[in-house]
């Protein structure tokens, strides 16, 4: 099969373009990996997989003549199973692609396979910065945001305006230690200071005793690098121990959209945190979101899940142009073609598999602001994103200058 | 008011009284598995679910019904023993004369399904639910700030513990529990209807579960895995007491809660399984538990 790939990629090449259509085993198999049931669900989920869904209808189910079908499973925010499915989808059930992976640790197990079966890896869900530094592949693409554009942008945003000293309160895994440290070199770097971290473990219920240390370092803002069910249940307490109301300021380092919801804007309002995406920002990510809302109960999307829907997008898009479901071509191809969908405009994907994508700085809308369901931001800037994600050059990735 | 968190010796009584508030949780979770083990000889791993369930009344109720916190605090409790009754009653019933473990995989399952359910229907996220006004704000203790709904929830815990347990080791209707337990047919013989007595010690283990549900629900968000994270704890807790001991369950609550609290600032990455190492050394030293009674 190798060797009819080369062959026909060969053929292709001699014909100049995508003429000679060369997909494997006649289909373009998609698979949507990511949280189903634990506390990453809601910002993935079965959210993903509709959005997965809308990318592959927009192409009419098809991509260069052949039929695409998606697949999706539970990886329970485990390593060990989600390499096993990503070996078994690559294996058995010819999986040409995987997307989203949110839980840092799991992407880099999944990683790890697709690098090695060289197959592509879209990456919406997960954090760390890792994907596009020393972890990177050629078949990676890191889609939707990382923990150094939001404490890039979040943190500049806010010392700029005197909040210059920080206690960060961390989920102890690995995106959750990546956001940590981008945070306290960004807080260092425009001047402030770090008073202090205290790491909880993953899905901690109570964070009173977190809480207080914050409280106790009397840091002005207490930044919060974790993600999920830690972030609301720390924000509801902090409400409830009279945090904000002290004149400590609360910093999500990841805030999706369905954290607000599951605060409630009562205790989140004030909330400031930056995002790659909002449903409600202009007139395309309405209307992209509105026909969202319509299939996943009225639930809105979150950046990640608008993510999928983009990498999904953009990928066939890829194997259209290259007529080729080759990772290693389609990869080149996806960062040729410029990236556009409802939320990004012309974007570029660098050679460490980075989509350079603008951020926006969010801040939480009061229960009298908010006019309706799910009208819960109002924008407060946007960051450019040659500004806003770690140059390349920092990154190590050993992809890059070669 | 933060003058003294930065002296170790107050900020450590601060964490002590954060580890009791939990403790009362875990309390009032193992007192209910405690009693419907004691009584009834069922490993009841539904307990976290009906925790969830409980919570999540409380939650429909205010946003459907418009029923605040104080009738949740009733009903909920209520609608959550009527389930457990129904369960009782129509299959748990069925496996009282087999093994154990006949028991514990039925209700696992039933939490499995009643998890499943409630999270096809809302989602992971969980939803807000407002601390009632009454409770709202706190007080300035020198050392911390005490949320009044912390001190709430430790007050009503303790009451709800202490009077379980006066009533099933102090008082007759207690007394003939314990008979039937030891010795049912004899108690039948006495003419106390045992059957419907052990439906409504379930019953009521349950709506332990489910008061817990609605004291949790203004603390933690109301979501589906809400139970499921704390039952566990909740079940190492009972081991380490001694299975079916209710003084051993409300002791040995408050006092994990305590030691969770001060793992939290020693090495807060352990706190998680601090309750589980303590739980393999009692194991080990003491297998029926602290306050267990060999069987």
């Amino acid at each position: 099969m190798r060797i009819a790939f080369i062959a026909a990629l060969a053929a292709g090449i001699a014909a100049g373009g995508p003429a000679a259509a060369q997909i494997s085993d006649g289909t373009i198999k998609i698979g949507v990996l990511n949280d189903r049931s634990g506390l990453y669900a809601d910002l993935g989920g079965e959210g993903s997989v509709v959005a997965a869904k809308m990318a592959v209808e927009e192409f009419g189910g098809k991509v260069a003549g052949k039929p695409v079908v998606l697949v999706s499973a539970d990886h329970q925010n485990k390593p060990d199973v989600g390499s096993a499915i990503a070996r078994e989808w690559i294996d058995r059930d010819g999986v040409d692609a995987i997307v989203d992976v949110p839980h840092s640790a799991t992407a880099l197990g999944v990683l790890s396979v697709t690098r090695e079966k060289n197959r592509m890896l879209m990456l919406s869900g997960p954090a760390s910065t890792d994907f596009t530094g020393k972890s990177c592949a050629p078949t990676t693409i890191h889609w939707t945001y990382d923990s150094y554009a939001m404490a890039n942008s979040t943190v500049r945003g806010l010392v700029k305006q005197g909040a210059d000293t920080w206690f960060f309160l961390t989920g102890d895994n690995a995106g959750s230690h990546s956001q940590e440290r981008d945070g306290i070199a960004f807080v260092e770097k425009a001047g402030g200071k770090v008073l202090g971290t205290v790491r909880h473990p993953l899905n901690t219920l109570d964070f009173s005793s977190y809480l207080l240390q914050a409280q106790a370092s009397k840091s002005k803002i207490i930044g919060l690098a974790n993600a999920g069910g830690d972030t609301v249940n720390a924000i509801k307490q902090a409400a409830e121990f009279g945090i904000v109301q002290s004149g400590q300021r609360l910093v999500g380092l990841l805030i999706f959209i369905t954290d607000v919801h599951s605060i409630g804007l009562k205790d989140a309002q004030g909330l400031v945190f930056t995002e790659s995406f909002y449903w409600d920002q202009d007139e395309k990510t309405r209307a992209w979101s509105r026909k969202f809302m319509e299939r996943f109960g009225g639930r809105a999307p979150t950046a990640a899940q608008a993510g999928v829907y983009g990498a999904v997008l953009h990928y066939l898009k890829a194997v259209e142009k290259a007529g080729t479901d080759d990772s290693l071509t389609v990869s080149k191809t996806m960062k040729e073609i410029p990236v556009n969908d409802m939320f990004s405009d012309n974007f570029k994907i660098r050679a460490d598999g980075r989509v350079v994508r603008d951020m926006y700085l969010f801040q939480v809308k009061s229960p009298a602001e908010s006019k309706g369901a799910w009208d819960y931001y109002k924008i407060l800037g946007r960051v450019p994103g040659d500004e806003a994600y770690r140059p390349m050059s920092e990154g190590g990735c050993p992809l890059v200058g070669q | 008011m933060s003058q003294l968190l930065g002296i170790p010796p107050q900020a450590l009584f601060g964490q002590l009284l954060l580890g009791l508030i939990n403790g009362s949780f875990y309390a009032l979770l193992s007192l209910g598995l405690a009693v419907i083990f004691g009584m009834l000889n069922v490993v009841n791993m539904a307990h976290g679910a009906l925790y969830m369930v409980g919570a999540f009344v409380a939650w429909l109720l205010l946003s459907h019904a418009g029923i605040g916190y104080w009738g949740a605090l009733v009903l909920a409790p209520l609608v959550v023993g009527a389930v457990g009754l129904v369960l009782e009653r129509t299959m748990l019933r069925r496996l009282y004369k087999v093994d154990h473990l006949y028991g514990l995989l039925l209700t696992f399952g039933l939490a499995l399904i009643f998890e499943g359910a409630f999270r096809h229907q809302y989602g992971v996220s969980g939803q807000p639910y407002p601390i009632p006004d009454l409770l709202k704000g706190g007080t300035n203790l020198g050392f911390m700030y005490l949320p009044t709904y912390r001190g709430w929830v430790v007050a009503a815990s303790l009451l709800v513990c202490l009077g379980t347990w006066f009533a099933i080791e102090r008082t007759k209707l207690g007394a003939y529990l314990r008979a039937a337990t030891e010795n049912p047919t004899l108690v039948q013989a006495f003419g106390i209807n045992v059957p419907v007595m052990v439906s409504l010690t379930y019953g009521f283990g349950v709506a332990l579960a489910g008061l817990a549900g609605v004291l949790a629900a203004p603390i933690y968000q109301v979501s589906p895995l809400m139970g499921s994270n704390l039952i566990i704890v909740v079940f190492a807790v009972v081991v380490i007491g001694g299975m079916g001991s209710i003084l051993g369950a409300i002791v040995t609550g408050l006092g994990l809660g305590l030691l969770e609290g001060l793992t939290k600032v020693f090495y807060p990455e352990a706190s998680n399984i601090v309750v589980f190492v303590i739980m393999a050394v009692v194991l080990m030293v003491k297998p029926a538990g602290l306050f267990g009674r060999e069987r």
